[in-house]
């Protein structure tokens, strides 16, 4: 038994103990986070959860209609945003809910924070109304699918969803020698905003070795990776669903990153991202991003190295990465080395309570009030992830009152000394079980337990 | 929801029973009254710093429409604005901005950059805040390091205002931004929706942190911070929300707010520079604060004279209009600095927007700016002087600017300024003549 290992792995790899899941997995903690990576893809269905594509055609119908009733002078061009709007938020409620609600509820939290992690490395931000309805499918079908699979097929998936075409403004973005461009007004033409980020963001990183002749190279290749159903130019295609227009294709051969690719349509692009999926550098920019997730803010140069080894002998394999990083001795070494953020701290409050979310949108006004509203980061390159991007005072000072709360609401019916134990095992100090001792209320004990250095910590 | 007869629990905590909180900490922190140094240490200067975080289209917010080259790149897409001189106008959506040109107290400063010549947001972003030359050199920003400057040159005189040093400056924001990262204590204060702990659980809380210095100063520094912004604003506009702790806002406006991020959405902006305002106005109040802005990143659909930009440049142009009346007098003492991490692309792209550029815009705005002028050497947009072939070409250091207005606002030295605030800076001249003499 090994209770100190045990708070270790529901703790840094999971989302918290829930009571009764130290005592199951004290006798091999590394084994059960393996047998965690046994099983399935953790997708995730259920009520009130709308397919991108479906949730995406009725959007582009409802402002198509509202176009119309506009050329008939009778809307404004303000109420087909608020129509979709109306229609996307109640999508993207359902989403969030059923992303925490899975969180705090299931059974391999190890795997369900790597789906966190990959959602975040491919982040598509909500803060583009455009994509409101579309982030929670973009999780559910392009990054669940292929967590435990290859990252050249995440890569692909993420690229190719609608959600990521009109986040990073790719499904428009024309090649000036295109079809489509000679027969359009001036104007239209390259967007390399997508091929930009692949590059720094989901890929090679920013010291990966490209210059900006590759990004714009590379926004030529993807030109055309667009979405079906459209009007105009954008005409064709099952609406909603990803769709390769040939019309607005950049053609012939194309020279990127020291390779040449022939004039080959949408395989043009499915070689360079397979290509880049190869690189060591890519190897080396996800096995730093993975250690410093999961390991600590300054992980050690010696265990990115070996993760980058495992992906690249295993031709971009994921599992081998995150069994290297289970087997890691250095994990095991420093018991809380990371600060929670804000969704980490709220799911594994849930988990230890074991109480039920709120209704509907309630349920998601914590993560609101403490500063990471689910696939918000603002900005395509996700939430940033150490300790001084999350603790700051006022930061704390939130928590601590969300705490506080759920010890009024709980606490005189909870014993929070037992709870402790429960939650935090051989994590808990002395210190703070002494102070959740003394607590003046039950109420306070909760407090206290939820607000204590461990707890704020994983 | 605050329960009635707690409504100053925090405050009295802190400024009476908060003697009860280990005693170092507390000195260091009651924080927000270390800046009674100011006075000695020469000016009483109040500085802002907004970050506007995804790249700024400074050829829209400040168009060079004297420019022949301007109409031909921009197209539909070229902003007409208020004119300020041969060559450039302001955004039409800044009204607030072209009154205070016209006043003398604004600034602009074109075809500027840091010393990042790349097109990376997060790059770029990390030198502005930074200060270094190369991305990731430093882990502390320049605005943290030039409060220690500042610190160290007023550490005696400081030394009678009961021994505290500590912030005076403070991030609008649940956290602390690069920028104001750093050896100099800072803190951070966002409006908060739900209720105050009560005294004696904070006290536990403290006590349950003796061991853990982090999160024992977060606290300290947080719950000082409130107790300033309390006192400066009053209790109901601190935490007085109208609905109930917990409950979520179902408004339209919500999905802009940009709570979300942790950061002040533009919904948001007015009411967070008002706090500012309340911790900058008082004679004990912080010296510097720091604010972060985003959705600057206008790859498509950007608009010209109106749509997606103008909105955006209309809400901030709002907030600094309601920060100017909240700081009432001390507004004639204050600066206001508005810089984002490179510009965008001289011509529109294929979307009707703008990719990442490289020389931009910023803005110095304040009573105690020697403003109406822009400070350019305008290297003009014809296709041989782009940066490139595609951006505007950087002429200005704003590594000088950020100097000037640190040198004869806050009162760095130069040596200071060209070691540590922007280390290896020494050949990068600081502008002169920024404040009104």
């Amino acid at each position: 038994m090994d209770p100190v290992a045990a708070a270790m792995a529901t703790n840094r790899y999971g989302l918290g103990a829930r009571p009764g899941e130290l005592a199951g997995i004290a006798s091999d903690p590394r084994g059960a986070l393996h047998a965690q990576l046994a099983g399935g893809p953790p997708l995730l269905s259920g009520q009130g959860l709308v397919d991108g594509a479906t949730a995406l055609a009725r959007a582009e119908s409802l402002r198509e209609s509202l176009r119309a009733a506009k050329r008939g002078g009778q809307a404004d061009a303000g109420t087909a945003f608020m129509k979709v709007g109306q229609y996307y938020r109640p999508l993207f409620v359902a989403e969030a809910r059923a992303r925490l609600q899975c969180a705090a509820d299931c059974e391999r939290p190890f795997v369900e924070r790597l789906v966190h992690f990959w959602a975040n490395h491919f982040a598509v931000s909500v803060d583009k109304a455009l994509v409101l309805g579309l982030a929670g499918p973009h999780e559910r079908e392009a990054i669940r699918p292929h967590v435990l699979g290859r990252f050249a097929d995440l890569l692909r998936a993420s690229t190719q969803h609608p959600a990521m075409l009109m986040y990073l403004d790719n499904a428009q973005s024309i090649g000036p020698g295109s079809r489509a461009a000679r027969f359009a007004r001036s104007g239209v033409g390259l967007n390399e905003n997508l091929a930009r980020e692949i590059l720094e963001l989901h890929t090679l990183g920013v010291d990966g070795g490209y210059a900006q002749a590759d990004v714009t190279e590379f926004a030529r290749v993807l030109t055309g990776w667009s979405i079906g159903g459209g009007r105009g130019r954008l005409r064709g295609g099952e609406p909603g669903h990803y769709f390769f227009r040939e019309a607005l294709h950049e053609p012939g051969a194309r020279q990127l990153l020291g390779r040449r690719y022939r004039d080959d349509g949408e395989a043009q692009g499915l070689a360079v991202l397979d290509d880049l999926a190869r690189s060591p550098a890519t190897a080396r920019h996800l096995a730093t991003k993975l250690a410093r997730h999961f390991a600590g803010d300054v992980p050690p140069p010696a265990l990115i190295e070996r993760l980058a080894q495992a992906y690249l002998a295993h031709d971009g394999e994921l599992l081998p990465v995150y069994r290297a990083l289970v087997d890691a001795p250095e994990y095991w070494a420093q018991p809380l080395p990371k600060y929670k953020t804000p969704f980490e701290y709220v799911a594994s409050a849930y988990r230890a309570l074991a109480v039920p979310l709120p209704e509907g949108q309630r349920a998601l006004a914590p993560l609101e009030l403490l500063g990471q509203r689910t696939w918000s980061p603002g900005s395509p390159a996700g939430w940033p992830d150490r300790a001084a991007d999350w603790d700051g005072p006022s930061a704390l000072l939130k928590r601590l009152e969300w705490a506080d709360q759920l010890g009024q609401r709980l606490g005189a019916q909870r014993d929070a000394a037992g709870l402790a134990q429960e939650v935090l095992g051989g994590a808990l100090s002395a210190h703070t079980q002494e102070a959740i001792a003394h607590a003046d209320s039950g109420a306070q004990a909760l407090t206290l337990l939820l607000g204590s250095p461990e707890f704020l910590r994983r | 929801m605050k329960r009635p007869g707690h409504r100053t629990t925090r405050r009295d905590f802190l400024l009476g029973a908060g003697a009860l909180l280990p005693a170092s900490l507390l000195a260091t922190r009651l924080a927000l009254a270390g800046s009674a140094s100011a006075g000695s240490a020469g000016g009483d200067g109040r500085f802002v710093f907004i970050l506007m975080r995804g790249a700024l289209d400074g050829l829209a917010a400040v168009p060079p429409v004297g420019d022949p080259d301007h109409a031909r790149l921009r197209g539909p897409m070229a902003v007409a604005g208020t004119r300020l001189d041969d060559t450039f106008a302001l955004h039409p959506a800044m009204r607030f901005l072209a009154d205070r040109y016209a006043a003398r107290e604004l600034l602009l400063v074109h075809a500027v950059a840091t010393p990042y010549r790349e097109r990376s947001h997060f790059d770029g972003q990390d030198l502005l805040e930074t200060g270094a030359t190369t991305p990731h050199a430093l882990q502390t920003g320049w605005l943290n390091r030039a409060l220690s400057a500042r610190g160290a040159a007023g550490a005696s005189a400081a030394a009678s205002a009961a021994g505290a040093t500590g912030a005076t400056g403070v991030a609008l924001g649940a956290n602390v931004p690069l920028v104001m990262r750093g050896p100099a204590e800072v803190s951070s204060w966002s409006p908060s929706r739900l209720a105050s702990l009560r005294e004696e659980t904070l006290q536990r809380l403290a006590d349950l942190y003796a061991g853990d210095a982090t999160l024992a100063a977060r606290l300290a520094d947080a719950l000082a911070s409130d107790a300033v912004a309390a006192q400066a604003l009053g209790d109901e506009s601190m935490t007085g929300m109208p609905a109930p702790a917990g409950a979520a806002r179902g408004d339209a406006g919500d999905m802009e707010s940009g709570k979300a991020t942790g950061k002040p959405g533009h919904a948001a902006l007015g009411e967070t520079l008002r706090a500012a305002a309340g911790f900058l106005r008082e004679p004990q109040g912080a010296r510097v604060a720091v604010l972060e802005t985003t959705g600057w990143d206008t790859h498509a659909n950007e608009g010209g004279s109106e749509g997606a930009l103008a909105q955006r440049l209309g809400a901030l142009d709002g907030a600094l209009g309601e920060f100017r009346a909240a700081m009432g007098a001390a507004w004639d003492r204050t600066a206001v600095l508005m810089a984002t991490e490179f510009g965008r692309t001289a011509a529109g792209n294929g979307t009707r927007g703008t990719d990442h550029g490289t020389g931009a815009a910023a803005f110095l705005v304040g009573g105690a700016v020697a403003g109406g002028r822009v400070l350019a050497d305008w290297p003009g947009l014809a296709p041989g002087a782009l940066y490139q072939g595609r951006d505007l070409q950087p002429t200005r250091d704003l590594r000088a600017l950020l100097k000037g207005v640190l040198h004869d606002h806050l009162q760095v030295s130069d040596r200071s300024l060209d070691a540590d605030v922007f280390p290896g800076s020494a050949a990068v001249r600081r502008e002169q003549g920024l404040l009104r003499g």
